[in-house]
């Protein structure tokens, strides 16, 4: 007893920085806004009773469900496009570079992350704007006289500038699992009689998919709760359902209301995944 | 050491490489199935394989058989066409395999990891190269079935495939390709992963498999045991070239050089002072065992790196002689300095009078001969036939 005790102890001890971390950086903060949810608004302060008005005012918000709705449409957009970018790279990082010169490849395809994530989507404001980069690149060929104005300020420059932030979040999960095939199972579908695109087809991706899988939801659900590149690149004409939050939060300043708009959107995507890896449990029971 | 025999498989009434009453054709009589003429291999400045030249007949059981790093699985490979050659022809049942990629060659592959899809069934695994084989798919399913009972796994279709033994994995890869009837199948090193018990049972099953489908099987084994046991010919690799191309039996017997018999099995070997040619072989001189001649057909070649020439026995070559048995060729007193008891086989380390270190002798444990002892003085009955000159 006295020795299971001890184990216990080290256990506990081992575990403990980590456990004050969830602690305080996440069960906290879940537990506040689950709570501030649930209770009355006052003027610029709150009132302690249980009320599910919150929630109620929510569902019936028109303006909440459209831009839940356009923040599940970016984040599916952005995810397809990114993971369908990411996967080509991952797979030439696997299967073409040679090994010695694969750390360096990660090396160059981390290099984004060496600058702030707003610099990164301020960039593309850079790049895509009224003077931007593209606008004075072919105003300067003559191929334009007046600059583009639909670069910047709607969906599709959010997209881009998501796809190109999440990059590396869908690279490396994909080429980790590349890596893990094994190389021999490539030549036995050869050997089986299959073309190379037919082997890719019925045995790299089936055995890609875990890495794939986790891609998607990887840049799903933070590209969903996205709040700076609406603001930067939608100019704020786009609000997505981060935006909502914000508003409520401190401009307005309805604490519950807020809450219960973030916990209603967390609920969402928390089912949207489950059943997003319920579709596809197939893929993630394969164990080599 | 410890060979055995498989039990008899059985005979199929008739097939490939078999006459109209059902026996089957001498090896040398059949047709060609693979033919391999002056194959080159470079990777980069390495030379892999170094002018291989070898024809492997229909319905044969062939091995390549070498140290790792002797070119057998670059061999196997290059048939399989995953490798380029890099100069020479190879062709499978007369066909130039020159610009035919791996998926339209007439071959099928064992791999050594048995390279079953985890993400599929064991019946989905095997039935992977029927995707476009016209039948129907209640005919393919009945197909699959048929090829899993075949190798003994009959009922387990539905399985995933990641939950099957080291065993059933390699049944799995062997039903898989065997199921598309390919003119060879070639297996690298299928039985290495196995542990002993395991791969002498797999052994038996492969021969019986192979006499069953009647389809040439190329073998790429380490193992010169499983080499003997289940090929019919064999090729013994070092650096990129055949040493030696010859049925099991010849290949110990007769070795054409020191190194080949080094790698086959257990060999003796004796400095040997040669005092010249005569009628009868050649003359040599060897401590322990006097003057004598050997057999012209005896003498084989030795190596480059060979200390000198030498001549060599195999463990059972010779014999120790009994309380006062006569023997019957020449005989030759010495000392026992080691007894290793194997339970069917004895070996005795014999230092024979006059000769610098102890030779090997393997004797049967037979009922009523008792085991010699350490330190015991004995006579070894020996004759000029059983011993091979290496010059």
């Amino acid at each position: 007893m006295a020795s299971r005790s001890t184990e216990a102890g080290q256990g506990l001890r081992m575990i403990a920085p980590p456990l004050l971390y969830a602690v305080l950086m996440l069960a906290i903060p879940l537990l506040t806004i689950l709570t501030f949810s649930f209770i009355n608004d006052g003027y610029q302060t709150v009132i302690w009773e249980f009320t599910l008005e919150n929630y109620a005012e929510v569902w019936a918000d028109p303006i909440f469900r459209a831009l839940m709705l356009r923040s599940l449409g970016v984040a599916v957009l952005v995810t397809l496009a990114t993971v369908v970018l990411a996967f080509p790279v991952a797979y030439f990082l696997s299967f073409v570079v040679p090994p010695r010169r694969k750390a360096m490849w990660i090396f160059l395809i981390t290099i984004p992350f060496w600058t702030s994530y707003l610099i990164r989507v301020f960039l593309w404001k850079v790049i895509l704007g009224y003077n931007g980069v593209i606008n004075s690149g072919l105003k300067s060929l003559g191929l334009i006289e007046q600059p583009l104005s639909f670069l910047l300020y709607n969906t599709g420059s959010i997209v881009v500038t998501l796809a190109h932030a999440y990059a590396p979040f869908a690279i490396l999960p994909i080429y980790v699992a590349l890596e893990r095939i094994d190389r021999s199972l490539l030549e036995a579908g050869r050997d089986l009689g299959e073309s190379r695109l037919m082997t890719f087809w019925r045995v790299t991706l089936p055995l890609a998919m875990p890495g794939v899988l986790a891609a998607v939801l990887i840049v799903f659900i933070p590209t969903m709760g996205d709040y700076v590149t609406p603001t930067l690149i939608g100019g704020g004409k786009i609000p997505m359902v981060a935006n909502l939050i914000q508003k409520q939060m401190l401009a307005v300043d309805n604490k519950p209301l807020g809450s219960a708009i973030a916990v209603t959107a967390m609920v969402i995507v928390t089912l949207l995944a489950g059943l997003f890896l319920l579709l596809n449990r197939r893929f993630l029971r394969v164990r080599t | 050491m410890t060979a055995r025999n498989p039990s008899p498989a059985p005979v199929p009434k008739s097939g490939p490489a078999r006459d109209e009453q059902g026996r089957p054709t001498p090896i040398g009589s059949r047709r060609a199935m693979i033919e391999c003429r002056d194959v080159h291999k470079y990777y980069g400045d390495y030379h892999a394989l170094r002018g291989i030249d070898l024809t492997i007949r229909e319905a044969e059981f062939f091995s390549l058989l070498g140290p790792s790093g002797c070119g057998k699985t670059t061999l196997l490979r290059t048939i399989a066409g995953f490798e380029d050659i890099s100069s020479g022809v190879v062709l499978i049942d007369g066909r130039d395999m020159a610009k035919v990629p791996a998926n339209a060659r007439p071959t099928n592959m064992v791999f050594q990891s048995y390279a079953i899809f985890p993400h599929l069934t064991v019946a989905q695994n095997v039935a992977f190269g029927l995707r476009r084989d016209p039948r129907s798919r209640a005919e393919k399913a009945a197909a699959v079935d048929e090829a899993l009972a075949m190798v003994g796994l009959k009922g387990y279709g539905a399985r995933a495939a990641h939950a099957l033994s080291g065993g059933q994995r390699q049944r799995v890869a062997l039903a898989r390709a065997l199921i598309l009837k390919p003119k060879v199948l070639l297996l690298d090193e299928p039985l290495s992963a196995l542990d002993r018990k395991m791969r002498e049972q797999m052994q038996v099953e492969l021969i019986k498999l192979q006499r069953q489908v009647g389809i040439t099987f190329v073998l790429v084994t380490h193992d010169q045991e499983e080499a003997l046991v289940m090929s019919d010919r064999i090729a013994v690799m070092f650096e990129g070239e055949i040493a030696q191309l010859s049925y099991p039996e010849e290949l110990y017997s007769r070795p054409v050089s020191r190194r080949v018999a080094d790698f086959i099995g257990m060999m003796n070997f004796m400095p040997v002072r040669i005092l010249g040619e005569t009628d009868a072989g050649v003359r040599v001189e060897v401590p322990g065992f006097g003057e004598f001649d050997i057999p012209a057909a005896n003498v084989s070649r030795a190596d480059p790196g060979d200390p000198g020439p030498s001549v060599g026995f195999r463990p059972e070559a010779v014999t120790i002689l009994y309380r006062d048995a006569p023997a019957p060729h020449r005989e030759t007193p010495g000392i026992i300095e080691e007894v290793v008891y194997y339970g069917d086989m004895t070996y005795y380390d014999v230092r024979l009078d006059g000769a610098e270190r102890p030779v090997r002798i393997s004797m049967r444990n037979v009922f009523g001969r008792d085991i010699q002892d350490l330190g015991t003085r004995t006579r070894v009955s020996w004759s000029p036939g059983s011993l091979i000159l290496f010059r």
